[in-house]
């Protein structure tokens, strides 16, 4: 087997191979007792503390815990950091050898029990065991079922509960008369050995009237598809009959061969004789074989059939369950088809009762004498270009045609608009365009802002600092070094008052460069030229010349509506929103009439969401009902800052003239806030007549107080004494 | 032999003045039982409030350190701390045995209406001219409120406190309900500048005076109004209202010198107390028996149910 060493290396070994025994050797001492120690993987010595396996090796070199013994888990909780639960696996008390493959928790992959071999399931191996016998290599069903499930299905387990046996068929129990009656009649002329069924059914005349007995068990239908390049009916050699040996001479059923191999699958093994071996027609008979009378093949005639039709009761593929139509079949064509095809009927196969119908096969079209098989692309031709007699043409032959500058193309060349109004569609409720969305003074400012962009340019003393698109920048830098045109084009107009100077420490150069840029934007054609010195050398010239251009390019400006978006930041205020408290309500004028009609409940009741703060819960002796909320009070909207009315509403009793209790309020509001003003030396000037009378109507008051909001806000200290506050204080 | 059931008595009124004590600080604003009422505390508009027997009308302590007239006070739990605010924005925290001021909490930016402990006296509520009540912790010696609660859009005209909840009066016309355990803020529409509210003694309504000169119970958890009370004169002065130590009448103050009393369920008015020809400025109910402190100029009243009990104590 080891004969060769490279062959060596296509066979997978297991297990430790013996020494090579070699016969001159002495013999070896045996090892002494005391050096039979057990050590794992760790080098440590096992001691066998059970009876069969050595027990557990506890802990660390048998004792508890680790090198460091126990540590014991400290159990920290605190107010902030809750102690979690522990939930202590039983793997947590497990070391690694209990994890190993041949502990008690193993986590390397085994062998689940599902695939353990422990049960077998006995017709399904008869069903592979047929199948195998078709198989191109017989027996190779065996590496499957190395490898296959073993654990029977949840049906087979529903008929065990149910009373079936293994070896059983499924169905009604069956008297044995009808049943002998069936499998004990035999045609032919093939003698029974003794010890078959014969003598089972003899032993079964005694068996009483009402005794009934499980149907016989069938072989299921094979439905495994044909593999291999072997024709149809192929059968490979036998492996039962070459192992076993089967020298009686059997029955040979032309019509049916499948019946007789499943007798020989089904049954009756104990039917052979003979011991194990290979025998048959081709091997001949082995030294130590003792019958040697079946030798040589002795074919007899009356193996054979002498009537048609072969074995009458179940050829075996079904049983109580066949299908109705292959038993009708078989008894209405056993007659006519049988007798007509003298053919081998393959297994599985049963002969068509009706031939198959013909399909009618439809001519393709034929082809018009003068048709090309190519398709020709029209040209496509603009109608302007061409002649208008060509146009005509071309429209009458429905080419393609690119409709003129004047005609609205396809769809996709109108816009939503414009397909909304020939769809007869009604205009879209909501902004049309983005200035919409705009406040007024944005929107005022944004057209000024175009207007002015379309303004002949003031003179400037520099460029801005903003990049030119790059497209424009690569034509103008390569193309046209001399030829400022673009450069020109570049600097149509120009506004603003950021400059640049990139010439900033050569005060001459920088010069010079801001009178070409002067003269660029008059328009001088060779304003480059003009502006160089005269007195510089041509090298000189001609890099400065580069320069200017470059520079120029670069540090355009651009479109002035562009900058001004970029730049507006800077000089705006911040935001001009203020988070305000988000209890507005819905409606006073609801209110007040729920009020008048002494409705009181859901009509004058809101409810907000409000966050106490965490220490006031704490001294209230109450949980905190927002225990992640950081916010404090009510939750805050975003509204427009510069509104009194987010501050102030006017409630409907107070438009009234006030009570006595109320203009005490508006009084000390008045008088504090004229002070104030007073202090920063500000013009706000009240009224000289400013008395309460005057103010009566509290909302001439607020009207006055929106008046000069204008005012203050024009001013920074304004903003920073903030009036509004105080009225909403005082107020 | 059985005992004849006892005749359920009609709960009383107290109409019977028992005692009257002139203060000697100018104007009462302000006149409050201690927690037990024993004791009264009158807020005097020149700057100083004092500490009264309540029984016999002798005056006990005074505490002077408000830069303006005192506007209200109350009293802690324990009897130990008294709380009073003022005009001078401030609200400060008295210990009651030495008179000396232990915390004065600045911070409002306007006269500061009313003030209260909460049930432990650990948090000092006051509610401002300025809109805002002002939460202080008075176990800590942080000066700035704890909390402030600026969602009034007017002067806070009234505040109390029921266990977790805050009730807030505001000129604005809303009474607001802060709910520390829901974390929610209810806010009922009155439409009329709110001079005071209460809560009922077992929690389940508020009581709103208006200066519509109305006195409505309103039911807690819904807004609901439960009655409506009419007849006294409310409008242009914050005056207190009150409800009867077992919830049975709802009392009030009126400008035309009388208190009025009327039944809580019924609505009708049972009694008209004739206190004097000036506006009755303050009245607080004893918390357990049947006994009234009004204000008015610079008197307090006291009022029983039964005047010669008072007298036989007075003379034993």
């Amino acid at each position: 087997m080891a004969s060769d060493n490279d062959s060596d290396e296509d066979f997978v070994t297991y297990g430790t191979p013996l020494e090579p025994l070699e016969e001159d050797e002495p013999l070896r001492k045996p090892v002494p007792l005391h050096e039979q120690t057990v050590k794992d993987e760790k080098g440590r010595f096992q001691r066998f503390h059970g009876a069969f396996t050595g027990g557990f090796s506890a802990g660390y070199f048998n004792t508890v815990g680790s090198k460091e013994g126990w540590t014991p888990s400290s159990f920290v909780s605190s107010r902030q950091q809750k102690a979690e639960k522990q939930h202590a696996r039983p793997e947590d008390f497990m070391d690694e050898e209990d994890l190993s493959e041949h502990g008690i928790a193993p986590r390397e992959i085994t062998t689940s029990k599902e695939f353990s071999s422990s049960r077998r399931d006995l017709a399904r191996e008869k069903a592979q065991a047929i199948s195998a016998l078709s198989a191109p290599i017989p027996g190779d069903t065996l590496l499957e079922e190395l490898i296959a499930p073993a654990r029977s299905s949840i049906g087979v387990e529903l008929l065990r509960r149910m009373g079936w046996k293994e070896g059983q068929g499924v169905g009604p129990r069956v008297k044995r008369r009808t049943n002998r009656q069936k499998t004990a009649r035999v045609y032919g002329c093939a003698p029974r050995p003794a010890g078959s069924e014969d003598s089972e059914d003899s032993d079964e005349e005694f068996a009483p009237e009402n005794v009934t007995f499980a149907p016989k068990d069938v072989t299921p239908m094979d439905f495994s598809p044909k593999v291999g390049v072997q024709g149809l009916g192929y059968r490979g050699l036998d492996p039962g009959l070459a192992l076993v040996g089967r020298s009686a001479p059997k029955h040979i059923d032309l019509f049916n061969l499948q019946s007789d191999r499943n007798s020989q699958l089904f049954g009756d093994k104990q039917q052979h004789t003979h011991r194990g071996g290979v025998a048959g027609q081709a091997f001949g008979v082995g030294a130590l074989e003792d019958d040697d009378e079946d030798i040589y093949q002795r074919d007899a005639l009356s193996n054979y059939d002498t009537v048609l039709g072969g074995e009458e009761p179940g050829d075996g593929l079904y049983g109580w369950t066949a299908p109705q139509q292959y038993t009708k079949k078989k008894a209405l064509h056993r007659v006519t088809f049988y007798s007509v095809y003298l053919g081998k009927i393959l297994e599985g196969f049963t002969l068509a009762s009706k031939s198959a119908e013909e399909k009618t096969i439809f001519p393709p079209p034929s082809l018009p004498r003068d048709y090309r098989p190519v398709h020709y692309f029209r040209p496509v031709v603009d109608v302007s270009s061409v002649s208008p007699a060509l146009a005509d043409a071309l429209r009458a032959s429905r080419g393609q045609l690119v409709q003129g500058g004047d005609q609205s193309g396809g769809r996709h060349q109108l816009d939503s608009s414009q397909r909304r109004a020939l769809l007869g569609e009604t205009a879209l409720q909501g902004h049309s365009s983005v200035m919409d969305l705009l406040r007024s003074e944005d929107r005022e400012r944004l057209v000024n802002l175009c207007k002015s962009s379309n303004l002949p340019s003031s003179p400037v003393s520099g460029p801005h600092t903003t990049l030119p698109s790059p497209g424009a920048l690569a034509k103008s830098s390569l193309s046209s070094r001399f030829q400022p045109k673009e450069v020109l084009a570049s600097w149509p107009d120009i506004q603003g008052s950021q400059t640049f100077r990139p010439f900033e420490e050569n005060p001459s150069k920088q010069a010079r460069y801001d009178l070409y840029l002067r003269r660029l934007k008059q328009g001088d054609k060779d304003a480059l030229e003009a502006s160089l010195d005269p007195n510089m050398t041509e090298w000189e010239k001609s890099r400065e010349r580069e320069e200017f251009v470059r520079a120029s390019i670069l540090y355009r400006p651009s479109s002035s509506s562009l900058a001004s978006r970029f730049t507006r930041g800077k000089h705006q205020e911040d935001d001009n929103t203020v988070e305000v408290s988000q209890d507005q309500e819905a409606d006073v004028d609801d209110k007040q009439a729920a009020v008048t009609m002494k409705m009181f409940g859901k009509l004058t009741r809101d409810s907000f969401q409000w966050h106490p703060d965490k220490l006031l819960c704490k001294r209230f002796n109450v949980p905190d009902p927002y225990p992640g909320s950081s916010t404090v009070g009510l939750l805050k909207v975003k509204r427009d800052k510069f509104s009194v009315f987010n501050f102030l509403t006017v409630a409907g009793n107070l438009e009234t003239p006030g009570t006595p209790f109320c203009r005490a309020a508006i009084i000390h509001l008045l008088f504090s806030a004229a002070r104030r003003c007073c202090c920063t030396r500000h013009m706000i000037t009240f009224p000289p007549n400013l008395h309460i009378v005057e103010f009566q109507n509290l909302k001439i008051f607020l009207e006055f107080c929106v008046h000069k909001k204008e005012s203050i806000r024009k001013s920074k200290q304004g903003m920073r004494f903030g009036i509004l506050p105080q009225i909403y204080l005082f107020f | 032999m059985a005992f004849p059931l006892p005749k359920p008595q009609a709960p009383q009124l107290p109409q019977h003045l028992l005692r009257t004590i002139d203060c000697q600080q100018g104007a009462v604003r302000a006149v409050r039982f201690n927690a037990d009422g024993n004791y009264l505390l009158s807020c005097g508009s020149d700057k100083s409030l004092k500490l009264w027997s309540a029984s016999r009308g002798t005056p006990l302590k005074t505490y002077s350190g408000h830069g303006y007239e005192v506007l209200d006070a109350d009293g802690s739990y324990d009897n130990s701390q008294i709380c009073s605010c003022s005009s001078d924005k401030t609200v400060i925290l008295w210990d009651v045995a030495t008179g000396q001021v232990s915390r004065k909490l600045r911070g409002h930016a306007g006269k500061v209406n009313c003030v209260q402990f909460n049930e432990e006296a650990t948090v000092i509520l006051s509610g401002s001219i300025d809109g805002t009540v002002r939460c202080w912790d008075t176990r800590s010696r942080r000066f700035e409120p704890i909390q402030v609660l600026d969602e009034a859009r007017d002067s806070i005209s009234s505040v109390k406190v029921a266990q977790h909840e805050l009730l807030t009066g505001s000129v604005d016309g809303r009474l607001r309900r802060y709910d520390l355990r829901m974390g929610q803020l209810y806010v009922d529409f009155i439409n009329s500048p709110i001079t005071c509210v209460c809560f009922s003694q077992d929690g389940q309504c508020t009581l709103t005076s208006t200066l519509d000169s109305t006195v409505r119970l309103l039911d807690k958890s819904t807004g609901e109004m439960l009655g409506e009370y009419t007849g006294h004169k409310m409008k242009g002065y914050k005056l207190d209202c009150c409800l009867s130590g077992k919830d049975t009448h709802v009392l009030s103050c009126s400008e035309d010198g009388h208190v009025y009393c009327w039944d809580l369920v019924e609505g009708s008015l049972s009694l008209k107390l004739p206190v004097g020809k000036a506006v009755v400025q303050s009245l607080s109910f004893h918390p357990t028996e049947t006994r009234l402190l009004t204000a008015m100029e610079g008197r307090v009243q006291v009022w029983g149910a039964e005047p010669e009990e008072t007298e036989e104590a007075m003379a034993t």
